[in-house]
């Protein structure tokens, strides 16, 4: 006989005492993997897999940091000066527009968030509402969700006005190094944004197609999490901008 | 819900599956299929493509290498120039659209989502963009080879200056564009995929699936996701550093440099700035490469031992240990490039602290077989040669990550010798293991053995000859990434062993039609498989061969065993399904 090393407590395999019984729900911890996904378990899958989404686009911009911070403290050879100089150059940002800008998208935070609550709420009352005979009353209808589209769209096109102010500055993305890095960073995060507008647009649309209020809430609870992420983010860029110029 | 048994032997939980309706047609069947078996063979076939890829442009380097003025059919006579861009091309496609794509595109896509009970991956139209992207990322850099000026030629680490100047070499105009594009293709089809596997494995697992009862090839899949997650985004965004040095201007790499005379454009960037990002996404590359290689092989080696694995904890440890450590020894492959010594020191104790789970797992390999009523088949043959391949090229590791050897060693043959052994072959006898081990699953019928025996003697043989040599040559100081050899007087000596090592490669690349032709005779002609021929343990073997669409046929499985219980003392057979009922044991 083989030497057996046992992969599971011996009880598990019927040694004890008392028999076995399999987990009421789930592999680990009350998950119900296998089950017809309901709309908890779709709810907290989808928002595993933003917070995957939104550690890839952490390690995006944490490498396009180290490249920043690593970029800005390399000399390089002068020939005339036959000495090593920093060429990380100097970029006059149109910081008043920025401003602005990182006002309008943390605006947009809060009515997205407004409207994340709108549709919890309209999911957790979809029971009681299918119920005959009972109402809830007259909702109070606000469209958060196309307030936020529109602020988001204002927000690419604040940058798309701060890049012309810029290019009016005499600041290209080959101007120095410090100004191809301004560049990069407000365009990824740009390219990121434009994602969650997508996105919205998708969750608006789900709302006007009268899809389930379910299916509508996990698109909603979704982009809400991303948009507050790209909120984060936005600041994150803005400070290193500022800070570390 | 219905609670039941099957046949008194296993537990299943029946129920209305919203999987359980296969798509028709077949562009919905086959092409743009949802379901992870159809993504899984075909992240499989693509692989398959891709390593004849690789293996011809290699075929061509060791011909050129011993007849340098030799003229080839298709290709001509290969110049320089040339050489550096089939090594360029062979490295990429290897690494990228083989050891990365087969392991866990492949059979991860596959077998993941049946090993947790699951009836597919947590976002199947992600699954699929995944594997059409990947798809475009290899078209993108097969034309390369067909663009002006060919294929780029700074090697598949990309190092600039080389790489981020169009006026370095004739492959570095469009298709060095096109290489970038076609690594940032990739790695968004492998973030797309990470995401997926992750997801899966933490929220899909049937009851009873705890984590501590994955099969360790479910552990070596998830580590490997987490680590591509983590990685793949580095190299992207290195990636797009590089293409806007090459296209817009900037200097993030490029310090002030004079190509053929003149002044370039730029100034001030640094190489190892893209060093520093590069090998941060490319060592845990070797992981990713190779964890999967260390599942399958437990998996098999349990099996085929009939024995449960030996110390099933400290495999999950310590495979996460390589894994966290994995991060933290890029600057390794740095020692040549200049670093202060103290961060060479860190560096170098922190590679050799990888030598301890790595170690942990060949131990427990061997105490896996020791004593077992060993069954040597193909799978068994192939996940043994793992095992030897492993300690063969990792034995080389240590010495490697001694800043002072390095030196020395760094740009020989050793290097070559030491990476081939670790990272190319012994994850590829993981996928050949992986391959004859779930063939049967897959398409329902048995890989021919004496066939599959006979390519593996020839292909482990083989690959021992080809890559063993590499050491010696190294230590003699025989170069690397030189097109020839016969004009310098003391490598020109080194060449008898060079020819031999020609024509080991011929004969291990020709033994690889054997295995082309077992796979593609026995799917259709091989005989007809049981669902569960190897008396194996795991949820794949408990359903239907080849699985259903749903993979469970409309039953959700209920896990009450480990992965690995062979040999349980009281139980009627000598080993324990997964899904058998708890009290199966005690009978």
């Amino acid at each position: 006989m083989a030497t057996y090393t046992p992969t599971t407590p011996i009880d598990r395999i019927g040694h004890g005492h008392k028999p076995p019984v399999p987990p009421a729900a789930g592999g680990d911890d009350g998950r119900g993997g296998g089950d017809v996904p309901n709309y908890g378990a779709r709810l907290r899958r989808a928002r595993l897999g933003l917070a995957c989404g939104i550690a890839t686009v952490c390690m995006v911009f944490i490498s396009l940091t180290s490249a920043y911070i690593v970029r800005q403290g390399l000399p390089t050879f002068d020939g005339t000066s036959n000495t090593y100089v920093r060429d990380w150059g100097r970029v006059d940002l149109p910081w008043m527009l920025l401003a602005i800008n990182t006002a309008v998208l943390l605006v947009s935070s809060v009515s997205m968030e407004l409207a994340r609550r709108k549709a919890a709420l309209q999911a957790a009352l979809a029971p009681v509402k299918s119920i005959p005979g009972v109402s809830l009353g007259e909702e109070k209808s606000f469209p958060w969700l196309g307030i936020t589209v529109l602020l988001g769209i204002g927000f690419l096109a604040g940058q798309w006005l701060a890049w012309g102010e810029l290019h009016a500055r005499g600041f290209f993305v080959d101007t120095n190094p410090n100004s191809s890095f301004v560049f990069l960073l407000t365009i990824a995060h740009a390219i990121h944004l434009v994602g969650g507008v997508i996105a919205l647009v998708w969750a608006a649309s789900a709302s006007l197609l009268h899809k389930p209020v379910e299916a509508r809430r996990i698109v909603v609870d979704i982009t809400a999490w991303y948009w507050h992420f790209m909120a984060v983010l936005w600041i994150y860029v803005f400070a290193l901008l500022g800070l570390a110029r | 819900m219905a609670g039941g048994t099957g046949g008194g032997e296993t537990v299943m939980v029946a129920m209305e599956n919203p999987h359980a309706h296969a798509p028709q047609g077949f562009i919905r069947k086959y092409i743009f299929s949802l379901d992870h078996k159809v993504i899984g063979i075909q992240y499989f076939f693509l692989a398959l493509t891709a390593v004849f890829v690789g293996m011809f442009l290699s075929l061509l380097m060791r011909i050129h290498m011993i007849w340098p003025m030799a003229v080839l059919p298709l290709v001509g006579e290969i110049k320089p120039e040339t050489y550096l861009s089939l090594l360029t091309m062979h490295g990429t496609i290897m690494v990228f659209f083989v050891l990365t794509t087969a392991p866990q595109g492949g059979f991860g896509n596959y077998f993941l989502p049946i090993q947790i009970g699951a009836p597919d991956m947590a976002f199947p139209v992600l699954n699929m963009l995944s594997f059409w992207t990947t798809f475009v990322g290899f078209i993108v850099i097969l034309c390369a080879f067909f663009v002006t000026g060919g294929a780029p030629l700074h090697g598949w680490t990309g190092y600039p200056p080389l790489s981020a100047l169009s006026s370095t070499g004739p492959g570095e105009q469009l298709g060095a564009d096109l290489w970038i594009t076609s690594i940032a293709i990739f790695c968004v089809a492998s973030l797309m995929g990470a995401l997926n596997f992750i997801t899966t494995t933490l929220d899909l697992r049937a009851k009873g699936m705890t984590l501590m009862r994955m099969p360790l090839t479910v552990w070596s899949w998830f580590i490997t996701a987490i680590l591509g997650l983590l990685a793949f985004g580095v190299l992207l965004s290195a990636g797009i550093l590089l293409l806007m040095d090459r296209n817009l201007g900037t200097s993030f790499y490029v310090p002030l440099v004079v190509v053929n005379g003149q002044i370039m454009g730029h100034k001030g960037g640094s190489p190892l700035l893209w060093q520093h990002l590069f090998w941060f996404f490319g060592h845990p590359e070797v992981y990713i490469a190779i964890l999967p290689g260390m599942g399958v092989a437990s998996q098999v080696l349990s099996t085929f031992s009939r024995k449960p694995i030996f110390g099933y904890r400290a495999m999950v440890y310590a495979m996460l240990s390589i894994g966290f450590f994995g991060f933290m020894v890029w600057g390794h492959h740095m020692f040549m490039s200049g670093m202060s010594p103290y961060s060479a020191f860190a560096f170098s104790l922190l590679t050799m602290c990888i030598g301890v789970p790595s170690a942990i797992k060949t131990f427990n390999w061997l105490g896996t077989m020791y004593k077992g009523r060993i069954r040597f088949h193909t799978p068994m043959l192939y996940a043994i040669g793992f095992v030897s391949l492993f300690v063969s090229g990792g034995l080389s590791g240590p010495f490697l990550a001694q800043p002072v050897l390095d030196i020395q060693l760094h740009d020989t043959y050793f290097v070559v010798g030491h990476f081939h052994l670790i990272m190319g072959v012994a994850a590829i006898f993981g996928i050949f293991a992986a391959t004859y081990y779930w063939f049967p699953k897959m398409f329902g019928r048995m890989m021919n053995e004496p066939l599959g025996k006979l390519h593996f003697f020839i292909t482990l043989a083989g690959t021992y000859a080809i890559f063993m040599p590499m050491h010696y040559l190294g230590m003699a100081g025989q170069t690397r990434r030189y097109s020839q050899f016969t004009e310098v007087a003391y490598q020109a000596k080194l060449l008898p062993l060079q020819t031999f090592m020609t024509y080991a490669a011929i004969i291990t690349i020709a033994a690889q039609f054997i295995f082309v032709a077992n796979l593609f005779w026995s799917m259709f002609k091989g005989t007809k498989a049981s669902d569960n021929p190897w008396e194996a343990t795991t949820l794949e073997w408990t359903t239907a061969t080849p699985p259903p669409h749903d993979n469970f046929g409309g039953v959700t499985p209920v896990v009450n065993h480990g992965p690995y219980e062979y040999g349980v003392p009281g139980a009627p057979k000598d080993y324990v399904m997964q899904t058998d009922p708890a009290t199966v044991a005690a009978q």
